[in-house]
Parts: structure tokens; sequence; C-alpha cells
């Protein structure tokens, strides 16, 4: 990727540049070009439906890591008024890599948690790359109990590539605090809507994506490993991300087929990096929407119904049974 | 809604003796060496000895065979959900080729079983994991039945005790399938400890990925076998991932007591005990709920 463009990007950006040239031409030299550019604008047209349209797996994984997407804070600023942040897991320390606090959601009291990448490199060292501590889902944990004690819904902004395999991470139960996230948040009795807005990498973006509905970004990714380590792993050989990418089924509209996500949330053509306020009203537009129908909903049936969700969901044959299972 | 899941089908079923075999042993080689220490143990009294090294105390991994027999009161354990049987959702390449080598190799239907049992006269619901089956990982079927044993620990008031080598996690080849069950077990074992019930998770080594961060970390208590590889990231991620060499010891049993993960470490000999006396400490508690 070269100034934020990527290579299939090429012959459309060059595009761009010719009408652009033209249309300069046009102003400064006084000459009628419109009917060379209306042509040519027509087939850029064509071009960026036929690139944005048929992206691989993998260029949907590169789509979800663009530098300039939208992060949690970015989608927070945009969607959210009143937001004060609250920090700490009141056992070890605060973890930037995940923020949280209170809002107003079209007047609504709301809470609002997810990861934080950086946006530059400064911030992303602060942040670790947005790849949580387990005093990050801790934090996260209980400001989602505090929602549940003052009975506001809680939205879960999710933009994660894992939680961080680091030594100190294990040393404090990463794997415990995930799994306590799951655990605990499943039983809420407030509406929860989580939203994969870039990359959902495995336990470490499904510890806080527990709701009764999940939304998905168009191009954003949701999977059960990255697809590099699961390249590194079946072929020992990392470079074939974009074949495990492939294999993994990862995409909004393979999720939305399994069951695992409800909505997908459309994207500005060409990505949400493109234009922050298209796709951060995309997304207002979805919690709204669905924001609405959960707050109908009593506490008891919200948690059975999001339990009887997670209930369905794998898939397997039945064996006939066997002479010795039917006697 | 969880009686219905149970009500068409028969209670419980016999073993299939196919579908848990003792371990053959292939190899004419009478002696083992141990991977620790390096030991020549010859192999009968390894057996003897629950297949841990006399001279250096290495638990050697063991069959789910093995483990029943030197775990549940003999003849006791009745194989439940023995018709689940693994699918390819994602069409993964290889994958059904990888579950009939797993199936060959090991003789079972998937990583895990589950059924009722006894231990020292205490009856409960037991899972126990086999590693030689894909990483012990968990996909849909491990996932379904785990959920289905806490449920039915639920109808039946049982506690339930889970043996865990789920060194594999959640298993890559059932993609976001494999992930939910992370989200389906962890659930099943909360409705089962909102009813006043026990869970034991056993961590066996290893214990490593989204099997530890969902139902396997989260029992009311938590033993682990001496050395049992433990965490959430495995090791070489680890090493990978910070670049740094891993202090001694890093996410074994010993490392996770220490950090306060897990409650006790018990010696293979002495898990039957263990377990049979959390049991039966359990079997009624003194304090009126009223």
């Amino acid at each position: 990727m070269r100034n934020g463009l990527f290579e299939w990007e090429k012959p459309l950006y060059e595009l761009e540049l010719r009408i652009a040239e033209l249309q300069k031409f046009t102003t400064e030299e006084d000459m009628d070009l419109s009917r060379e550019i209306a042509t040519l604008e027509k087939k850029a047209e064509s071009l960026r439906r036929e690139i944005y349209r048929n992206l691989t797996a993998w260029q949907q994984v590169l789509l979800a890591r663009h530098p300039k997407r939208p992060t949690t804070l970015d989608y927070i600023e945009m969607i959210f008024d009143d937001f004060i942040e609250f920090h700490g897991d009141r056992y070890y320390r605060d973890d930037p890599a995940i923020v949280g606090g209170i809002a107003t959601f079209d007047g609504i009291p709301v809470t609002v948690i997810g990861p934080q990448k950086g946006r530059d490199t400064k911030e992303n060292i602060r942040r670790n790359f947005g790849l949580p501590h387990p005093e990050g889902y801790r934090k996260a944990m209980r400001l989602m109990e505090q929602a549940d004690k003052f009975r506001r819904p809680i939205i879960s902004l999710i933009d994660v590539v894992g939680a961080y395999p680091g030594i100190e991470a294990e040393e404090r139960g990463q794997g415990n605090a995930i799994a306590e996230c799951i655990r605990r948040m499943s039983f809420l009795r407030v509406p929860i809507i989580c939203v994969i807005t870039g990359e959902g990498g495995s336990g470490g973006a499904l510890a806080i994506g527990i709701g009764d509905r999940i939304l998905m970004m168009e191009h954003a990714w949701y999977s059960v490993i990255s697809p590099e380590m699961c390249a590194q792993i079946l072929w020992k050989d990392s470079s074939k991300a974009p074949e495990a990418a492939e294999a993994l089924k990862l995409t909004a509209q393979d999720l939305l087929k399994f069951g695992a996500i409800d909505a997908i949330v459309p994207e500005p053509l060409g990505g949400a990096h493109k234009n922050h306020e298209e796709a951060a009203a995309n997304l207002k537009k979805a919690l709204q929407d669905n924001l609405q129908l959960l707050l109908e909903i009593p506490a008891d049936e919200l948690v059975e119904q999001r339990l009887a969700r997670f209930r369905r969901l794998g898939k397997w044959r039945e064996r006939a049974a066997a002479v010795s299972e039917s006697k | 809604m969880f009686k219905d899941l149970f009500r068409a089908k028969p209670k419980y079923v016999t073993v299939r003796p196919q579908a848990v075999p003792v371990k053959q042993d292939t190899s004419v080689a009478l002696w083992q060496k141990c991977p620790h220490c390096s030991n020549l143990i010859y192999k009968k009294d390894l057996e003897t000895n629950y297949y841990v090294c006399e001279k250096c105390g290495f638990h050697f991994r063991i069959s789910i065979a093995e483990r029943l027999h030197i775990t549940v009161d003999e003849g006791s354990f009745e194989e439940l959900d023995t018709h689940l049987e693994s699918d390819n959702p994602l069409g993964f390449p290889g994958y059904p080729e990888k579950l009939a080598q797993a199936q060959e190799k090991t003789g079972l239907d998937e990583a895990m079983i589950v059924g009722r049992a006894a231990i020292h006269g205490n009856p409960c619901m037991l899972a126990v994991t086999d590693f030689d089956f894909m990483a012990g990982s968990m996909g849909s079927v491990v996932g379904e039945r785990v959920t289905r044993t806490f449920e039915l620990a639920i109808e039946q008031e049982l506690p339930v005790v889970i043996f865990s080598a789920g060194g594999g996690g959640a298993r890559m080849q059932e993609g976001i399938l494999s992930l939910m069950q992370m989200a389906k077990t962890s659930q099943a074992v909360e409705r089962h400890n909102r009813a006043g019930l026990l869970y034991v998770s056993v961590l066996t080594n290893p214990t490593l990925g989204g099997v530890y961060a969902s139902f396997a970390s989260l029992g009311d208590i938590l033993l682990a076998e001496p050395g049992a590889l433990i965490g959430f990231a495995g090791p070489r991620i680890v090493e990978e991932a910070t670049k740094q060499s891993l202090p001694k010891g890093f996410q074994s049993a010993e490392f996770a007591m220490e950090h306060g993960m897990i409650d006790k470490i018990v010696q293979r000999k002495d898990m039957r005990q263990v377990l049979g006396k959390i049991l039966s400490l359990h079997r009624k508690g003194l304090v009126s709920s009223a």
C-alpha cells in the first residue's frame, strides 16, 4: 500500500487523476472538455463498482486494517454526545487499548466500550496497537456491570486483532479475563448491541462480543483466528494468509449466512476510511433501528433470547442412533 | 426447553467399546523414554504408575480410556450424545481428511467424550478430552457435548467434572462456529452455576486458547496435573509476538498456581481421591439457603 492506496485501486486512482487534470485544464485554458470528462467519469464509475463490489476475503481484511479507518473513539465522537471516558479495572491499571465510558445516544444514556487502536505510531505504542491486556477486559466488564446497575443499554464497538499474547498478559490471566467477560456479559439485563467495526480477532473480540444484536461493518472481518496465524499453523507459511482468509469465511457476508451476525452496515464505496462521516451516519442509523426494538423487550426475555441465539450456533450431523443406544 | 432435547431418546447409553479403546501399543519396544528426564522406563511400570515417570514425575498424556480407568468407579461410566458427528460447515480444505485421520489415530469420533459417571460413589457428569484428536480442539460437536453435559447436569442436579486437554483451542477449521462454541459453553456453565451446582475443571496438558478462555477456566474449582501447559496464547506465539525469552516454567501448572489462576495441583495418582473428596463435600451444603 502506498499513500493509503491499495494496489488494486491503482487503475482507478490513475483514472481519477486524469479526470482531475482535464478539469484543471478546462478552467485554466477555458476549453470545453466536458464530453471527454463525462466519458472518463463513466468509466471510473464502472471501474469503481467492479473493484469494490468484487473484493476478495483478503482484500476485505486489508481494508479493515486501513490506517485511516475510523477508530472506536472516532465513531464515539461522531455518533454519541456527552461522552465521558472512565478508566481502570480497580485491580491493576488502566489499559489504554480499551476505552469506555458513558454518553448519550439520541438522548438516551448508554455505556459505550471498545478496543482503541492508535491513529499514529506514537498513539499506537501507547495503546499497544489496540491489543488489550486482561485489565482492559476487566475494565470493560466493570463498565458493563455498571450499565446493568443503572439500566443503560450497552454499545460495544469491536476493532481488535486479538487479545495481547504477552508474558504479563498471561501472568495476569488473559484467558480467564476473556472467559469471565463472555460469561458475565451473557447475563446482563440490559440491551447490548455489538458492532464489529474493523477487525474481529478471535477470543479477544468475542470477549466483548456477546449481544442481543451483532452488527458488522461491510468490510470488517471476524474470525476464530487471524488469517496469518491460520496460514502459519496449517501451512507453516504466514504469507499464505490470503488463502487462509478465503478458507476461514470471515467476511460479513459469510458470517451473516452462519447466523453469527444479524446485519451488515454499509460502508462508503471503497471503505469507511474514504468518508468517515458517511460510515458513522450509516452506523448511527443501524444502532437507532436496533436499539428502538431492543428497548421494548422485557429484561428476562432479552436475556433468554440472547442465550437462545448462541445456543443454536454450531453445525453437526446427527448419526442414526446405534442399536445399543435404542434399548 | 432443555428437557425437550433429551426426551426423544433414552437418557443413557452403554459405552461402545470401540469408541473408547485402550491405546494399543503398536511398537514392539518394551521401554519408553521420558521426554523430560530421558529416563528409560519399562512400559509395564509406566502403566502401573499412572503413566508418570517415577524419576522426575513427568505426566505422560493418556487416552480417554486410561483416564476413565484411573478416575471413575469401575463400570459407572455411561457415554452420552454419541450420535453427534462433525460436519465441514465452511468447506474448509483438508478438514474431512484431518477428521478421518484423527478418528483412525484415536478410535474416537471426536476430541471429547461425555457421560455420566461416579467417582468414589459420587454421581457426576463427566467430560474427557483427548489431545491426540486434532489437539483436543473445540468445534461444534465438542461445544455441543459440553453444553448438553451442563444442561443435563442442571436437569438431574448433578455436579460436572471436565478433564480439558484442549491445546488446539477453538478449532480453526470450523471458523466462526468454533468461536461461538466459546460463548455457548460459557453460558451453559453459568446456567449450571446459577442452579447452585458444582463444576470442577481439571486442566491437563495442554489447555490453551479458546478452550481455556471459555468453559475450562470457569470452574468453581480449578485443578491441574503437574506440569500441564495452561494459558491463552501458546508459548511459541508469546515468544514470537514479544521477542522476549520466556521465564522458566512459563505457563506450567506451577506457574498458573503461583499467579493465582488455579486452586490446586493434583498428582495423577491422587486425582480420583481428591475429586471424590471434593464431590462428597459438596453433596450437602450445611448452610440453609432459606
